[in-house]
């Protein structure tokens, strides 16, 4: 096997593996590095597991408790947490296979090792040393992590994170969860559906703590009534890991209270994989934060080696990594990618209903002083959302007062991720509220929401 | 390919332009970016640019005639291509206008698909500019002509960040250069009773006399000094009201109907007379410039303006304006607003006259000045202390660099 390639990507995951396909695309030889799976995280322990694990518990509950709405009775309704997970990890197999054929289709050699860097553009994996003619890009992601000083290591059996949620056989009793981002959310949903009684734990004053706050208050609110216990604000000051629970101590309310839980699942930040890949002796520096320090054009401080993904920095989002990817590869080629808009990607938290954003939150309108309208619409008027009795949530746009510019829209509703794209879409070609509402939107559908909430904006909706 | 020749709308308000010289020739060689007719605007002569390349294959519109913007008025083509089938009727005896109405690129009839080589319909690949919603609003709120902008999206699209960032002349610099402040409620008042009072830009007058003896001897000394261009009283006065404005920017303002917009620079409109009528050239930013510059601002902006060769961007903008009726021997009169404006000085004759000074009767030369006010902008107090300052500086003309 030749040793010698156009571009070396050392990480198999959606930003390298998409990068490798641009390159081959744009006919540069090209080879991926992975140490474990083709797909990464994403595709593995991430993105797409736990979205077959969310449909099960959304229609664990549709089943227990709208069925019988619907017309159909179902009687004892037994639930097999193992069995939705071995159709999760079906599901993982497959994509990630199918990366695997993806890379053979584009003929990227995919070599199976750890790399580590080396100067002049060579990667050694094991006793092996590759070449990049034209440039090395490092996508080597993030993991989970726990957090030491409180003793709340990750042990993979009464602490653990998602990596080892997504392989338990069965739900645990009781899980107390530490960090309410889109992860220990998405978590939450899923074990309370399976019986779990679940702890949701947020250091900051509110869950979803990135989102629009109507966003976070409309789901506190619906986790509550599921009987999720939500603990926003609060901090674990004392953690007690014994084989067969944890016990934390949390100072919340101004009080310090006890959550005993048979298993703690990390939700709070994740950590870079930087270690071991031998940044320092090609002379890649990192940022202050941890991840690795990019210019403009995602080139680290090494010419010639480029950077992508999570470890270039946050957002932290399989869809930014994969355009980075796409980018940097346009680059190599001696193309000129269009600029990426980091503010025009959107977030989406995949839990009942569904969380979408993209661009400013409200808070962050009134902290730059922006001079902006908020057209908002409730699903409770949507005919479509009566049907499936999936009113829950809202769309939210937010437009600059004089020129109508959307600065930002969120949507909570049971289709919001799908539902984003059309606002993702206005703002990458500078539509304003009128170009969205002025599109004829089918009936019904959720989507009407978001026209008419383009209306609201412009004071002029129909339907409240 | 063929590039249709359309009438341009080469001002802000223009509806309809003339032509008044082809300086192209049925057969000529064009080049993207030539000139090829001088079109009358209802504001000034303007230049008709070619937006392709080819040989000028048809002219529709002779010269003299007027049509509407948007109106097919010739066709650039390749040498050989047949484009027989673009316009109405080839030109002949007398020159064809062609209706408002008509279609330039409906064809009366094809004659083979093997000739259609440029297909009517297609438009023409520039006539369009490609640009984002976004981008066309901050244009327009901008009096940004886009066709001045390069697009930085894909395919050359021109997004919002290629209209922040356009160097559009002083226009484009300008944009920054203000401060948008909303009506206060007592602001919203005021604006709504005066315009039931007296219609649509509630104008009143101040006016003062101001004494001229220092001015007179500052201009001789100047002039003395025999360094080319001479310095005129309009000059200083031009000079005295942009520094005036500085100081009461209060009067360097924007009625904007649900803002008030103050300018951090003075841009002042200098009434010209021309042959049909009055235009008012901008000085740009006349606060930081000299006299001199000024001076040769204001003659070689008023010659183009009689011979209606001002670009648009030569003639808006202003923050205030200045009418000098003094060579005709006015001693006193009021002018018009120029909205968005919201002032205009009126500046008489100056005149030897018998004045009461230190208890003794003098003669002094002296000049009375009406200062027009839109008063949803500025009030009475705040015009009267404006025309004092100016007068001030004009009695004192070293306050000027004070």
């Amino acid at each position: 096997m030749s040793k010698t390639f156009d571009v070396l990507i050392l990480g198999g995951g959606p930003a390298g593996y998409v990068c490798a396909i641009r390159c081959a695309q744009l006919g540069l030889e090209t080879a991926v590095i992975e140490r474990e799976k083709l797909g990464g995280v994403c595709v593995n322990v991430g993105c797409i597991p736990s979205k077959a694990l969310l449909h099960s518990a959304k229609l664990a509950h549709v089943i227990q408790h709208d069925a019988k709405r619907f017309g159909i009775n179902v009687g004892n309704v037994n639930l097999d947490f193992g069995a939705a997970i071995k159709h999760s990890r079906q599901v993982s197999d497959q994509n990630s296979k199918g990366v695997g054929f993806l890379m053979k289709k584009h003929k990227v050699t995919v070599i199976t090792g750890t790399g580590s860097l080396q100067t002049n553009k060579k990667i050694q994996v094991g006793s092996d040393v590759y070449t990049a003619k034209q440039a090395v890009v490092i996508a080597t992601g993030t993991r989970v992590k726990g957090i030491a000083p409180l003793g709340l290591d990750i042990n993979k059996t009464t602490v653990i994170s998602s990596d080892e949620a997504l392989f338990l056989d069965q739900a645990p009793e009781s899980l107390a969860i530490i960090g309410a981002g889109a992860v220990g959310v998405e978590f939450a949903d899923i074990f309370n559906a399976f019986g779990t009684e679940v702890t949701l734990i947020e250091a900051l004053p509110r869950i979803l703590p990135n989102d629009d706050e109507d966003a976070s208050r409309t789901i506190n609110r619906v986790y509550k009534k599921r009987g999720i216990t939500i603990m926003a604000g609060a901090r674990v000051t004392k953690a007690a890991v014994s084989a067969k629970s944890v016990t934390l101590e949390i100072e919340y309310n101004g009080k310090q209270q006890v959550v005993k839980a048979d298993k703690v699942l990390m939700a709070a930040g994740r950590a870079v994989n930087t270690e071991g890949l031998g940044l320092d002796s090609v002379g890649i520096q990192l940022a202050d934060s941890g991840f690795i320090k990019v210019d403009n054009n995602l080139q680290t401080t090494a010419p010639g080696y480029y950077c992508i993904g999570d470890v270039a920095g946050p957002p932290m989002l399989a869809h930014k990594g994969s355009r980075e990817g796409v980018f940097v590869a346009e680059l190599i080629a001696g193309r000129q990618p269009h600029p990426i808009k980091y503010d025009n990607i959107p977030s989406v938290t995949y839990c009942h209903p569904e969380v979408a954003g993209i661009g400013l939150t409200e808070e962050q309108c009134k902290q730059q002083k922006k001079d902006y309208v908020v057209g908002k619409f409730p699903m409770t008027a949507n005919g479509r959302a009566r049907a499936t009795n999936e009113t829950e949530g809202f769309v939210k746009i937010i437009r600059d007062k004089k020129y109508g510019e959307i600065l930002g829209a969120h949507i909570v509703a049971s289709q919001a991720s799908e539902m984003i794209h059309e606002l993702a879409v206005a703002r990458e070609n500078e539509y304003t509220v009128e170009e969205v509402e002025l599109a004829v939107h089918a009936h019904p559908t959720m989507s009407e929401a978001v026209a008419e909430a383009a209306l609201d904006s412009l004071g002029r909706v129909m339907h409240t | 390919m063929a590039t249709k020749i359309v009438m341009e709308a080469l001002s802000p308000t223009m509806e309809e332009g003339t032509v008044v010289k082809w300086h192209k020739s049925e057969g000529d060689t064009v080049k993207s970016g030539e000139t090829l007719a001088e079109v009358e605007t209802d504001k000034a002569i303007m230049e008709l640019i070619a937006r392709g390349d080819g040989v000028l294959r048809r002219i529709f519109t002779g010269e003299g005639i007027a049509v509407d913007v948007g109106s097919l008025i010739g066709v650039i083509g390749s040498a050989d291509e047949d484009v027989s089938n673009i316009g109405p009727t080839p030109v002949g005896d007398s020159p064809a206008t062609p209706s408002p109405t008509e279609t330039p690129s409906a064809p009366s009839q094809t004659t083979g698909s093997d000739t259609a080589i440029d297909h009517p319909t297609v438009q023409p690949s520039d006539g369009r500019v490609k640009a984002s919603p976004l981008a066309r609003r901050l244009a327009t709120e901008r009096g940004l002509d886009l066709a001045n902008v390069s697009g930085s999206g894909p395919g050359g699209r021109i997004v919002k960040r290629d209209v922040i960032s356009a160097p559009v002349g002083v226009t484009g610099a300008m944009a920054a250069e203000y401060e948008d402040v909303p009506l206060s409620q007592i602001r919203k008042t005021i604006a709504r009773r005066l315009v039931q009072s007296i219609g649509p830009i509630p104008h009143f007058f101040l006016t003062t006399e101001i004494d001229m003896v220092n001015v007179t001897e500052a201009r001789a000394s100047l002039n003395a000094m025999g360094d080319g261009q001479k310095i005129s009283f309009n000059d200083i006065i031009l000079k005295v009201v942009a520094e005036t404005l500085i100081r009461h920017p209060d009067c360097n303002a924007w009625w904007q109907d649900d803002h008030i917009r103050y300018f951090r620079d003075a841009h002042i409109s200098v009434a010209v007379a021309i042959d049909d009528g009055l235009i008012t050239p901008v000085v740009r930013s006349a606060n930081h410039k000299t006299l001199r510059q000024i001076g040769q601002e204001v003659r070689e902006l008023a010659s183009r303006a009689k011979d209606k060769r001002l670009r648009p961007d030569e003639y808006t903008g202003g923050t205030f304006s200045v009418s000098n009726l003094g060579m005709f021997g006015i001693d006193q009169f009021t002018g018009v607003i120029n909205p968005p404006e919201a002032g205009l000085l009126a500046v008489g004759a100056i005149e030897d006259k018998a004045v009461a000074l230190d208890g003794q009767l003098v003669i002094r030369p002296r000049m009375r000045v009406t200062m027009s006010c839109d008063h949803r902008v500025i009030d009475g107090a705040a015009g009267a202390r404006f025309l004092q300052t100016a007068q001030h500086m004009l009695e004192n003309p070293l306050a000027i660099v004070w």
